[in-house]
């Protein structure tokens, strides 16, 4: 069975780029335009990975992992970020709220493949 | 610009092959057009025939090396393939643990250490087990024939997408920090790492004898000939015990009968006198 996977970017082209990445990858694809978003959609529906941007108006990716991380679900998503975000103190923040992986923009197939890889995706 | 012929192609490539064992096939003309008419424009030269040229007269051991050099791949990336590393981890180190236990003693090579990402990668390993490992005197030694490849091992600074080829996030937190745009491993990392340059078709003798060899992905550059004399050598550097990691797409088979694969452990290979292949053999 296909591993579903949302998509949480504010920009389109970026969900764009990293929609047609999975998809070859043979993932399914959701996508949310901020933490809102993605939260009210993993309310209704786990995905098996969250691919998650940090700056986003309305809700940002920490405050939704972190949200994400304190619900009571049936499951529990990989959470793997995707964000400008490139120091030390922002890595140790995102893993510390429970990221499962970290990836730096900018990306392209084979970061996300081995990222995928680590986490037991692929 | 100028076409090479084919007389200035061979010279090229018969070079190449002396030197460092690298086989160019004629459909691989670009890639000596791309690498080395740098080289030749840096000399003031027109073009790559010009250069050839040079290296018909009397050309300097400085130029020979930075051609031979300019030639080499190399490509590399943090727990490169993944199972080998845990091949490494759950497999080789184990036995090696209690085989050593008298001597406390290990070493380990990374024959083609290029920029240095798998010596490093091997290094984390261990000292993610330091505990196991404390009291043991445990040597890593990266050769590579390319001394600005080894430039950058010693450095230990890699860009933010090399960093991300292969290293969980786990360990980049733990081994590097951040130096303006680029990452660098550890001084506790790097010390465990001790880099020369060697060229894999000179004698190995003077290096010693290693327990874990890992040769990966530079005898696909090589001719069958060059391939089966340099793992002959490999196998003589290490006790019959000794484990001898390759890479995805090489193998020993129909090369040498001093070495044979393990099953189920991708990428490893062990001497036919190994104890462990005598028992397999029954």
């Amino acid at each position: 069975m296909m591993k579903s996977c949302l998509v949480v970017d504010d920009s389109k082209v970026i969900r764009k780029v990293a929609r047609r990445i999975l998809e070859e990858m043979q993932f399914e694809i959701e996508e949310a335009v901020d933490g809102q978003d993605a939260w009210q959609q993993c309310q209704k529906k786990v995905p098996d990975v969250v691919l998650l941007d940090w700056n986003m108006p309305v809700m940002n990716g920490l405050d939704f992992l972190r949200t994400l991380r304190g619900a009571s679900l049936d499951r529990q998503p990989v959470v793997v970020f995707c964000t400008t975000e490139n120091d030390m103190s922002h890595i140790r923040a995102a893993i510390e709220a429970g990221a499962n992986e970290y990836i730096m923009k900018p990306f392209d197939r084979e970061i996300i493949e081995a990222k995928f890889a680590q986490v037991g995706l692929i | 610009m100028t076409a090479l012929t084919p007389q200035d192609f061979d010279l090229l490539s018969n070079l190449l092959k002396t030197r460092s064992g690298l086989v160019l096939g004629t459909e691989k003309t670009y890639l000596l057009e791309s690498r080395l008419t740098p080289i030749a424009r840096r000399r003031g030269l027109a073009g790559l025939p010009e250069l050839v040229a040079q290296l018909r007269m009397r050309p300097s051991e400085e130029l020979l090396v930075e051609i031979t050099e300019a030639m080499t791949t190399n490509e590399s990336f943090f727990f490169r393939d993944t199972v080998p590393f845990e091949v490494l981890k759950t497999h080789v180190l184990p036995q090696l643990k209690v085989a050593r236990a008298a001597t406390r003693r290990l070493r380990i090579w990374c024959a083609a250490a290029s920029t240095g990402q798998e010596p490093y990668s091997i290094a984390m390993i261990l000292n993610e087990q330091a505990a196991q490992w404390a009291g043991w005197n445990i040597e890593i030694i990266g050769t590579d024939l390319c001394k600005a490849a080894l430039s950058k091992a010693q450095a230990g600074l890699y860009s933010q997408f090399e960093v991300q080829r292969g290293l969980p996030i786990q360990l980049l937190m733990k081994y590097f920090a951040k130096v303006g745009d680029q990452w660098q491993v550890s001084a506790d990392i790097r010390n465990m790492v001790k880099y020369r340059t060697f060229n894999l078709l000179e004698s190995m003798a003077g290096l010693g004898q290693f327990d874990i060899i890992f040769c990966r992905n530079v005898l696909i550059y090589f001719d069958a000939p060059t391939k089966a004399q340099v793992l002959d050598n490999l196998r003589r550097q290490m006790p019959a015990d000794g484990s001898l990691f390759l890479g995805a797409a090489e193998t020993v088979l129909g090369l040498t009968k001093a070495l044979k694969p393990v099953r189920e452990q991708r990428g490893l290979y062990i001497p036919v006198d190994s104890p462990m292949a005598l028992a397999a053999a029954g």
